[in-house]
């Protein structure tokens, strides 16, 4: 398909305008359903007449005007939504005023912004979160979202109508959350984009090892929201994590997709642009005074690998602290486990065993295949290949990645006595 | 995936005039817009070619040419990195932009190779010389 097809170009307007035009009319009609509905009547009415009439000069503003006709003649004409027009009218009449204070001082002028905290409202559980802001904000179809998630579509269109419905029967307001609402709704935001971009990045199930459009799209997402709300610190360390984790995508996999660990890769295929960017987004969010804060360190534990020009050169000791502030903000074994590989690439793998073995008695990590894996890896190095090998087999039994397991049963396979 | 956007030079931008701050103004704007789209990567503007050199490789001998070039019409003056989901949205994107220079220019789009391109030409050799680097770094670690 030519790239001046028509259908092309509507396509790329609708991924230029949706978010907006979907934004700008969840506040003219105070519903984020309706709104969508209104905004895809006027992409199908831009489908219908483009064809005749050639793309407008301006499409976003034509589909904007288009919706908002659709919107004021389906309130007015349909008996359906009759009370509920009357009382949108009223909120409509009510919100004039109220408005002009709000819109004043309101921290963030931005209704991509409102959109985006609605679409992440905690009232929602994560999963429908996740299908509706990919939906609303990424503009991704269902089929789309539901062939990344691996998931029957009709579970991803019941998930985006149920979330809607949610949505409403709360009255969750479109607006940016302020005072001490704002920390926690712009933590349920930034669990959005990281679930999706880690979904992308390291498929839980399946055949594929990664999905690669959910990376790109969580990543778009949140450097949307870096430049949405510059003085958030923990959105420019998110952003540099998702950077910076990203860097490493051309790296991560052979030519023929198999996975290539972490220290095995080679550096001169990262992507600069994106570490620049990466170390670029860190350094604004500690100027921003947000050092001790989860994203940060984990994207100041990525930095640490991103600077380092060889594997042999990268800075454990710093790894190994950040790990050890970061499991005192957020404690958690997955976070231990992380702290005991670096303690054991800084000072040595006898000194990391003990820390693992510690954790194998917690019940969190039981299935989890990360963690015969480690100990795998430190019995190899200590000289133990009978039980590395046990080790490597046991989580590749645990592990539901098939190329993560494939992986995993050649370092078995690797250690011989 | 990924394009270059390619500003070409014109008479004014190789004799080193300054763009208006009307321009600018309506640059930064776009600019803005591009990064709240999350569209931009990166972007620089390049001084005229009298500032710049080549050096041009004929076999084994390498000589210097110093600036400026003849050929204005093909030169840069300065690019964007995008990122995008087709062509087709970055030509869409590239509609909004203003008018870089005063009067007729063109703006170029090039997509940039990405790994998947490689599938076929990542030959055997290629990939040999991965594995063994892989190896090396694998004994370093050992």
């Amino acid at each position: 398909m030519p790239p001046t097809d028509l259908h092309s170009t509507i396509d790329a307007v609708w991924r230029i305008e949706s978010a907006k035009l979907i934004a700008g009319l969840t506040r003219l009609v105070r519903d984020v359903g309706l709104a969508e509905e209104f905004a895809q009547d006027a992409l199908v009415a831009a489908l219908e007449q483009w064809p005749a009439t050639g793309v407008p000069d301006h499409p976003g503003a034509w589909l904007m005007a288009t919706a908002r006709r659709r919107a004021i003649d389906t309130l007015r004409r349909g008996p359906r939504v009759e009370a509920q027009h009357d009382e949108l009218a009223a909120q409509l009449a009510a919100r004039a005023e109220r408005d002009v204070d709000a819109e004043l001082d309101d921290d963030f002028g931005d209704d991509l912004l409102r959109l985006i905290f609605l679409t992440c409202h905690p009232v929602l559980p994560s999963e429908a979160r996740v299908a509706l802001t990919l939906r609303l904000l990424g503009g991704l179809s269902s089929t789309e979202i539901a062939r990344a998630f691996l998931v029957p579509e009709p579970t991803i269109q019941q998930r985006i109508v149920r979330a809607k419905r949610t949505l409403a029967e709360h009255q969750a307001p479109f607006e940016v959350p302020r005072g001490p609402e704002l920390a926690p709704r712009l933590a349920s935001v930034l669990e959005v984009l990281y679930l999706v971009f880690n979904e992308g990045y390291s498929a839980t199930a399946g055949d594929d090892w990664m999905r690669p459009s959910l990376c790109d799209e969580a990543l778009r997402l949140a450097r949307i929201l870096s430049a949405l709300t510059p003085l958030e610190p923990e959105v420019h360390a998110l952003t540099a994590l998702l950077e910076l984790q990203a860097s490493r995508t051309p790296a991560r996999t052979d030519a023929t997709g198999t996975p290539i660990l972490l220290l095995d890769q080679d550096r001169s295929r990262w992507d600069r642009v994106l570490i620049t960017r990466g170390l670029a987004a860190l350094a604004r969010a500690e100027e921003l005074g947000g050092t001790r804060a989860p994203y940060a360190l984990q994207a100041a534990i990525a930095a640490c690998h991103a600077r380092a020009p060889t594997a042999a050169a990268t800075d454990w000791p710093r790894i190994a602290a950040l790990y050890t502030t970061l499991a005192e903000l957020t404690p958690s074994p997955v976070i231990e486990l992380n702290r005991a590989v670096a303690i054991g690439m800084a000072h040595g793998p006898a000194a990391a065993l003990p820390l693992v073995d510690a954790l194998a008695s917690n019940p969190t990590l039981a299935n989890y295949p990360w963690l015969p894996s480690v100990r795998g890896d430190l019995l190899r190095k200590l000289g133990r290949p009978t039980e590395a090998r046990a080790e490597f087999e046991r989580a590749a039994t645990l592990n539901q990645n098939a190329r993560e397991r494939e992986l995993l049963l050649r370092r078995a396979a690797e250690c011989t006595p | 995936m990924r394009v270059m956007v390619l500003v070409k030079a014109t008479k004014d931008s190789e004799a080193g005039v300054m763009p208006s701050t009307e321009l600018l103004t309506a640059m930064g704007k776009f600019n803005e817009e591009l990064v709240k789209a999350g569209v931009m990567l990166a972007g620089e503007g390049l001084k005229a070619s009298s500032n710049g050199a080549r050096v041009r490789f004929e076999g084994a001998k390498r000589s210097v040419i110093d600036g400026p070039f003849a050929e204005t019409k093909e030169l840069v003056a300065g690019f964007w990195i995008w990122q995008v989901k087709s062509l087709a949205e970055a030509i869409e994107w590239l509609k909004r932009c203003p008018n870089p220079h005063p009067g007729v220019c063109e703006v170029e789009i090039r997509p940039v190779f990405e790994a998947s391109d490689f599938g076929a030409e990542l030959t055997p050799e290629l990939r040999a010389q991965e594995d063994r680097m892989r190896k090396e770094t694998e004994q370093r670690a050992r």
